[in-house]
């Protein structure tokens, strides 16, 4: 060991005055967060892909192909919406995908960022901001939402519930529906200061009554009112109502098309506001 | 005549510009506090403290837990926003230019804050990155970086694998990646064995000698007198006294201490017998101190008085013993 503290090394040294220009990162710094990010998720890209796959596979073999056959078979083959029960569900089973992918990529990495690792802190050490760390890991959210997906949807494509041509635009709803959730979950993480199991009730109490109660399995306007505003805060509602329009054209008025959109953007809006300032005094102690 | 002329010209306009180059320098003063002041609530964490730290200089915060070092430095980080006083390091306001002074700077955290999931060089890589830095550039940087941290053959390794001496290393390899102004390293050995630590100053004495501006926060005496060209030592948010070790020794301590014990009972009865011999007691639970010019002298004398320790110890000042004279506490309580 004495040996190596004598080694010689041999260190160039510019110096930071001339290396290092401060705007690049001012500019570029949401960037190298998501790539560390996505560095980060290529490595469990094996369990992104076989969860990607493997859960679709077994969901639509028992609920869209079970239940479908069913209600197919009940209600004659396109007697919602004029298409199959499986083409009925496709949209609302994409923006679940869509949420809870997008959803994974803020929970843990911010528990990690904030309170295991503290990996944030170190982040933030450099020229990188707290904003441009909630801008980073939401675009990281987002390339998650948009393969989680992608995948799903080939999926379905494999069932003949989508097609190539109505996939992007279900991708890109899913996806945005995807981020519009995951910045107010990316808020709601910076907050929390121990990990006591809070997402696992967030997972129980939020994302799966939003997923049951928004029109996923049959027309929101078919339940009572009293259960139907459920859908009408959730994402997965507006997500979901917009990809049945813009996949098999099931009929919509203009007016709610626009208002589809504008909450999801409203939800990107209001989260990152929230995580910025959550993420800036946080850092900032 | 002419030839000569021209070469005048040329020399004069060599010599400008390097006039120039020296004079577009980063200012020698590095760190710039007066009054620097930060509250948490009603705890005031630190209370109005000034001190300069010039380029080059290694300069330590001595101190207990809970003295308001990590907090002092977490705002020349320009991470923490100052409650009040000035600030100005590398002659910027961290209040105004944060993101500019820090792309600056080198931070080796109190916990090694690395990227768990990454490979000790993807740490190093993905770190150069939020610095802006290329990754071409960045791959021959982290061979140098790895070579200084002595961790080439743990490259590929996950950072989890690391012993605590080597993720230490690697901390502080990944504060260096920006080849920063000011290395800021708080607590840069604690919980690391003997071993682990003489590495660390090693390499820590190498970037001194490379004139990289050093900050240090320690509660251990021999790593401040080890790095230190200047001590600020710090207790309750506010500086107790600041100077080389060499320094503070003297203007606080004598030249030896004598340490003597009479059991934990009896201490503080012999104490009083004492007096008068060198030049201040202090009775602590466990021995006594003496303060001397000559410890061997004061033992003499203690002997004569009929008095017979069960252990004695003659020994040179420490910073220990400056920071007992001023707080009248041992810094690791």
């Amino acid at each position: 060991m004495a040996m190596d503290v004598e080694s010689k090394v041999k260190m160039t040294w510019t110096g930071a005055a001339t290396l290092v220009d401060p705007k690049v990162s001012m500019k570029r710094g949401a960037l190298y967060i998501a790539e560390n990010r996505l560095l980060n998720m290529m490595k469990w890209w094996k369990s992104i892909i076989a969860f990607g796959l493997g859960n679709p596979t077994l969901y639509l073999l028992s609920i869209g192909i079970g239940v479908g056959s069913l209600v197919d078979s009940s209600l004659g083959p396109n007697a919602i919406d004029g298409v199959s029960y499986l083409t009925f569900l496709a949209p609302a089973l994409l923006a679940t995908a869509g949420i809870q992918g997008a959803m994974d990529e803020v929970t843990w990495p911010t528990l990690q960022g904030f309170n295991w690792d503290k990996t944030f802190f170190s982040m933030n050490a450099t020229a990188i901001t707290g904003k441009q760390i909630v801008n980073g890991i939401l675009l990281a959210a987002m390339a998650r939402a948009v393969l989680q997906v992608f995948l799903y949807g080939l999926c379905l494509m494999a069932f003949g519930a989508v097609t190539w041509a109505t996939l992007p635009i279900l991708v890109l709803v899913s996806s945005t529906a995807g981020l519009g959730f995951a910045a107010i979950m990316l808020g709601f993480a910076g907050t929390i200061k121990e990990d006591d199991g809070v997402f696992a009730l967030v997972g129980r109490f939020i994302v799966t009554p939003m997923f049951m109660f928004s029109g996923t399995f049959y027309p929101i306007t078919s339940m009572p009112l009293y259960l139907q505003w459920i859908g009408w805060i959730s994402p997965q509602w507006h997500a979901t109502n917009l990809g049945r329009a813009m996949s098999y054209g099931m009929p919509i008025e203009s007016w709610l098309l626009i208002l589809h959109w504008a909450v999801m953007a409203l939800m990107t809006l209001f989260g990152m506001l929230w995580a910025h300032r959550v993420f800036e005094a946080r850092l900032a102690k | 005549m002419i030839r000569l002329e021209r070469l005048n010209i040329r020399l004069f306009q060599r010599r400008k510009t390097l006039i120039l180059a020296k004079d577009s320098k980063a200012p020698e003063t590095m760190i710039i506090a007066k009054g620097l002041t930060k509250v948490y609530g009603d705890f005031k964490a630190v209370d109005g403290i000034d001190f300069t730290v010039t380029r080059g200089e290694s300069f330590g915060l001595l101190g207990p837990n809970g003295a308001g070092k990590s907090t002092t430095m977490k705002m020349i980080a320009a991470t923490s926003q100052r409650s009040g006083g000035d600030l100005l390091i590398l002659g910027k306001d961290p209040n105004d230019q944060g993101p500019e002074i820090r792309a600056h700077l080198g931070v080796v955290p109190q916990q090694d804050n690395l990227d768990r999931e990454l490979k000790v060089w993807e740490n190093l890589m993905i770190y150069g990155r939020y610095f802006g830095l290329s990754r071409k550039w960045l791959k021959v940087k982290i061979e140098e970086l790895l070579d200084f941290a002595q961790l080439a053959d743990k490259r590929n390794s996950k950072t989890e694998e690391l012993s605590g001496g080597m993720k230490r290393r690697l901390t502080i390899a990944r504060g260096l990646v920006n080849e920063p102004e000011i290395l800021m390293l708080d607590e840069p050995t604690t919980g690391l064995d003997p071993q682990a630590r003489h590495i660390l100053w090693d390499r820590l004495f190498r970037l001194k000698e490379q004139g990289v501006t050093l900050v240090i926060t320690t509660h251990y005496m021999d790593e401040a007198e080890q790095l230190c060209d200047r001590i600020m030592v710090m207790d309750k948010g506010k500086i107790m006294a600041e100077g080389s070790p060499a320094e503070l020794i003297k203007n606080y301590s004598s030249k030896e201490v004598l340490e003597v014990r009479f059991g934990s009972d009896n201490n503080a009865q012999v104490a009083k017998e004492l007096e008068g011999i060198g030049e201040r007691l202090e009775i602590l639970p466990d021995r006594i101190l003496v303060y001397a010019e000559d410890g061997e002298q004061c033992l003499e004398q203690i002997i004569k008085k009929g008095l017979h320790p069960v252990t004695s110890l003659v020994r040179r000042s420490s910073l220990e013993d400056v920071f007992l004279r001023l707080t009248g506490r041992t810094l690791v309580d």
